[in-house]
């Protein structure tokens, strides 16, 4: 759209503007409760305390952050674990009244000197899953809460109408105020809420305030996600950022919570204090060269964002098609990022966070909406990112404008894209076969392909209908799949292996089949399948480098450490491997990118003034997940029954899908399995597709032995009461509940390999309670 | 408004130099009242190959599309200017620098560079350093490459 080296101020987008009266809305709101509290300053990225508040009984108060908090959960997601456990039970649910939604920081979230430092770390229990999800998310909101005074924020409770929560860090006063006018759906929420809080007209008054919201679409589903707001100073928009994954927005709907409003009255590239400056600086620009010289050759995420996926995927069959059934496809390159090139404006700083020159939140400015109650008006997309456009493939939509639109309802409705995606390719799949038809979708053609149904179904679900379908479809695949069983529609096995969820969550978009370790990369994790434990593929698949079972549980053990360790500290992962410094080919271990690595410890002693090394950050990572999957044992599942994964991300489930790739999995057969041509030959389709059926999902199981082992958890997936004295924890009232889980896993015959091993081959280790030597 | 067409750059006659450096002492006196020079100037003399060389802003403000917030404008005389009450300290504009003419001192966390003052061309006894009128057209440059061109 432009050509660069326009003043801020004269940027034009094209997009709609819209007078608010915000006074009026102003007027409207009522105080409900209020508290004054201190200003304090970060100190070496603390601010040392947290802030609790309670909607049912309207309670606003400071927590202190200790030493002890600090050593065993050192920030961010580790926080959010720690506030949780002192607040619910094991019988909390998603909308139980103490359950809780925690946004937090980590002690190098809103450092500007290194790029992707500006995430917050999201935590509840979720709809989809009923265990903890946690969720990482740019925009301002983190990095101000923090300045403001508060390393983070838990709510616990409901409200009992709709209310904003404003942290207003200019007078040091938090307040709950019933908000009865403002729009609900995000990108006009957002708008309003800045303007409203924002100290003075302009637009540096207006940056210093983030939003939190989720849209009509969070209300009426399980797919809420929270939009965090940026205020873009050339756009002139409060821009967003997701915390998508595990129905945070439906938490925050549900506590009747319109907004969370952060606001700073200032801050600078010290506002975290940090310990030493100096080599703060120097590590985070040389960062910010290495961008700018290498990542137009890498990965040109500075000029198309994330979306520069779409055709490695799609040429390495791993771009999810179709539900998940292929992973190429002939229309892919209508929807590869030079497309979406086309539409990105320009030459702007993309970051979502100050000083991220990583840039890969592109927009599409002055976007004319096509359907529903914004049709006509000109807005601002954000995105779309490649799981968007990954989600466009799955439900077979070609076209990237349809794909924006998709986007923009998403996002204003306040949905994550990629469970909803993912959801809505489930349900075209079950289309196709009859299990599912326009009668039965309460009218809707949900077919492939079929945009503007797609959209339909979204403006259906935002406005509450009430169609059977849509309130079961809109709370995700696990309850589509009970229902589609229960009225008997079709055949279980079908709609059990295609459904692309596990634990209750929706996969995110890649194609797994061909790769074990990924496989385990989404299964074996703590809260669902998304990718930002591991992401193996290349690894695995294309450069075989860890072929055994033993490599590949290395694997998801270091990488779900290394990816955790981001989320403890508030940091965004892509700087980390999504460029690479020139030289990294040559290491000694290319995939952990070493040279990045240090760069952290590096960061994190300058801002700390700590003195660990890379080893540390593992075992700081370590202990919050272990503590995680407790938990999840604790609120009755993370065992190995829950890493369960759908057929469809482990092999062909129908015939086509065998078909479109039958050279493959026939040699499979031949070299893995060791038949004949001539036996494959006699074999029907159907038979081939049992028994690659039966030897991919006993791999899974070695797979899940050996992760198992590794992580020092029991057969059933149960960290030990020693691994975790050795991480350092003694809380009694967790060891004594693992313990407990163990010895009735004892009885109940779990506590067992459950891989099938042929005589060559071994389990991880034949004593079954290792850990109780340690 | 009528936009400003020129921008005054400083021309260097390595030729003329001694090395003496009082360019980058008067440099520092203006940004950090410190006669220092060094790391404290935006204007740098360095010497290779027995022949001096200098590394300064060329004005071509390729930086200003890199700061997040606003910091950097084009002043009514053509020059890139730095905010430093608006500056966030991000670095981005030095890490992008294409010449490493934004340049940050320990001094402060903002970083700084030259504004064609002139204080270096007074303060250089051989006459070595001269500003020049250039077209800003001419000069500038744009951060994003063309995708696929």
């Amino acid at each position: 759209m432009v050509e660069g080296q326009i003043l801020a101020k004269e940027y034009e987008t094209g997009n709609t503007k819209k007078p608010w009266d915000t006074k009026k809305m102003k007027d409207a709101h009522k105080t409900i409760a209020e508290y004054d509290y201190k200003k304090g300053s970060v100190k070496r990225g603390y601010a040392n305390r947290t802030l609790y508040i309670n909607l049912s009984k309207s309670v606003i108060k400071e927590k202190t952050v200790t030493d002890d908090m600090k050593k065993k959960f050192t920030g961010g997601r580790g926080f959010g674990l720690k506030l949780l456990w002192d607040s619910i039970k094991p019988t909390t649910r998603w909308n139980s009244d103490e359950n809780e939604l925690i946004i937090t920081t980590g002690p190098l979230c809103g450092t500007t000197q290194y790029a992707g430092s500006g995430k917050s770390l999201c935590l509840t229990i979720s709809p989809s899953t009923n265990i903890i999800c946690d969720s990482n998310v740019g925009g301002f909101f983190g990095p101000y809460l923090k300045f403001a005074g508060f390393d983070a924020i838990e709510i616990q409770g409901k409200a009992r109408e709709d209310v904003v929560v404003v942290i207003d860090g200019e007078k040091g006063k938090i307040s709950i105020e019933c908000a009865p006018q403002e729009e609900t759906n995000s990108h006009i929420l957002n708008e309003q809420l800045t303007h409203m809080y924002a100290s003075e007209d302009s637009d540096k008054a207006r940056q210093k305030v983030s939003v939190v919201s989720a849209g009509k679409g969070a209300e009426n589903s399980f797919w809420g996600c929270l939009n965090f707001s940026f205020y873009d100073i050339r756009r002139k928009i409060p821009r967003m950022k997701q915390a998508g994954r595990g129905g945070l927005g439906t938490v925050l709907r549900d506590k009747k919570i319109k907004a969370i409003v952060a606001k700073v009255d200032k801050f600078d590239g010290v506002s975290n204090n940090p310990a030493d400056q100096d080599a703060l600086v120097k590590v985070g620009t040389k960062l910010h060269r290495e961008i700018r010289d290498l990542d137009r050759f890498q990965c040109n995420m500075r000029a198309v964002g994330t979306v520069h996926l779409v055709e490695i995927m799609d040429e390495y069959d791993l771009l999810p098609t179709e539900n998940y059934r292929f992973g190429s496809f002939p229309k892919a390159s209508k929807i590869y990022s030079p497309k979406f090139y086309e539409l990105f404006t320009k030459v702007i700083p993309d970051g979502c966070w100050h000083g991220c020159t990583m840039a890969c939140a592109k927009t599409v400015d002055a976007f004319t909406v096509m359907t529903g109650s914004y049709k006509g008006e000109k807005v601002t997309v954000d995105g779309p990112e490649y799981e968007t456009v990954g989600c466009g493939a799955n439900m077979s939509l070609w076209d990237p404008l349809w794909i924006l639109e998709f986007n923009f309802y998403c996002d204003t409705y306040g949905i994550d894209t990629i469970s909803t995606g993912t959801a809505i390719a489930f349900y075209m799949e079950m289309y196709e076969y009859g299990i599912l038809n326009k009668k039965r979708c309460g009218g809707i053609e949900l077919c492939f392909g079929n945009a503007e149904a797609v959209l339909e179904f979204m403006h259906r679900m935002a406005s509450g209908d009430k169609d059977e379908f849509i309130q079961v479809a809109s709370k995700g695949i696990r309850r589509a799949k009970d229902w589609l069983i229960e009225k008997g529609w079709g055949d279980k096995q079908i709609i059990e292996d295609t459904g692309m969820e596990s634990k209750g969550l929706e996969y995110s978009e890649y194609v797994t089949k061909e790769s074990l370790a990924m496989q385990g990369g989404y299964g074996l994790t703590l809260k669902g399948p998304q990718h930002d434990e591991a992401w193996l593929i290349f690894m695995d698949m294309v450069n075989n480098a860890i072929p055994t079972f033993g490599d590949k549980a290395e694997a998801l053990h270091y990488f779900p450490m290394w990816r955790t360790w981001f989320g403890l500290n508030g940091l965004c992962k892509l700087p980390w491997n999504d460029v690479e410094p020139s030289n990294n080919a040559e290491t000694d271990e290319p995939a952990k990118v070493p040279e990045h690595v240090q760069n952290y410890v590096e960061y994190q002693n300058a801002v700390t003034g700590w003195n660990v090394d890379k080893e540390e950050l593992i075992l700081q990572s370590e202990r919050c997940y272990n503590w995680q999957r407790a938990m999840n044992v604790w609120l009755g599942r993370g065992c190995r029954k829950d890493d369960w994964i759908p057929y469809r991300s482990m092999g062909p489930v129908t015939e086509l899908e065998y078909i479109s790739r039958k050279e493959r999995y026939d040699k499979q057969l031949i070299e893995i399995l060791g038949f004949s041509e001539s036996d494959i030959e006699k074999m029907s389709v159907s038979e081939r597709i049992d028994i690659l059926y039966k030897y991919r999902q006993n791999q899974y199981q070695k797979l899940a032995d050996a992760v198992y082992y590794r992580r020092g958890w029991t057969p059933n997936g149960v960290p030990t009461p020693q691994k975790m004295r050795q991480l350092g924890f003694n809380d009694s009232s967790m060891l004594n509940m693992l313990q407990k889980k163990i010895d009735d896993d004892e009885k109940n015959g779990l506590n067992v390999w459950c891989g099938k091993y042929k005589n060559d081959e071994k389990p991880p280790t034949n004593d079954l309670k290792y850990w109780e030597k340690w | 408004m009528q936009k400003t067409k020129n921008v005054k750059v400083l021309k260097f006659y390595p030729e003329k130099c001694k090395g003496c450096l009082e360019c980058e002492k008067a440099c520092s006196l203006i940004h950090f009242k410190s006669k220092d020079g060094g790391d404290k100037s935006a204007i740098r003399i360095i010497k290779k190959n027995n022949k001096f060389q200098m590394n300064v802003c060329d004005q071509r403000g390729l930086c200003l599309d890199m700061c997040p917030v606003g910091a950097l404008s084009r002043k009514k005389n053509g020059v890139v200017w730095l905010d430093k009450n608006i500056c966030i300290g991000c670095q981005a504009c030095v890490g992008f620098c294409p010449i490493g003419a934004m340049r940050k001192s320990d001094f402060r966390i903002e970083p700084f560079k030259c504004i064609s003052c002139g204080s270096c061309v007074r303060a250089c006894p051989e006459n070595a350093l001269e500003l020049v009128e250039k077209n800003i057209d001419n000069i500038k440059e744009v951060v994003y490459h063309k995708l696929g061109v």
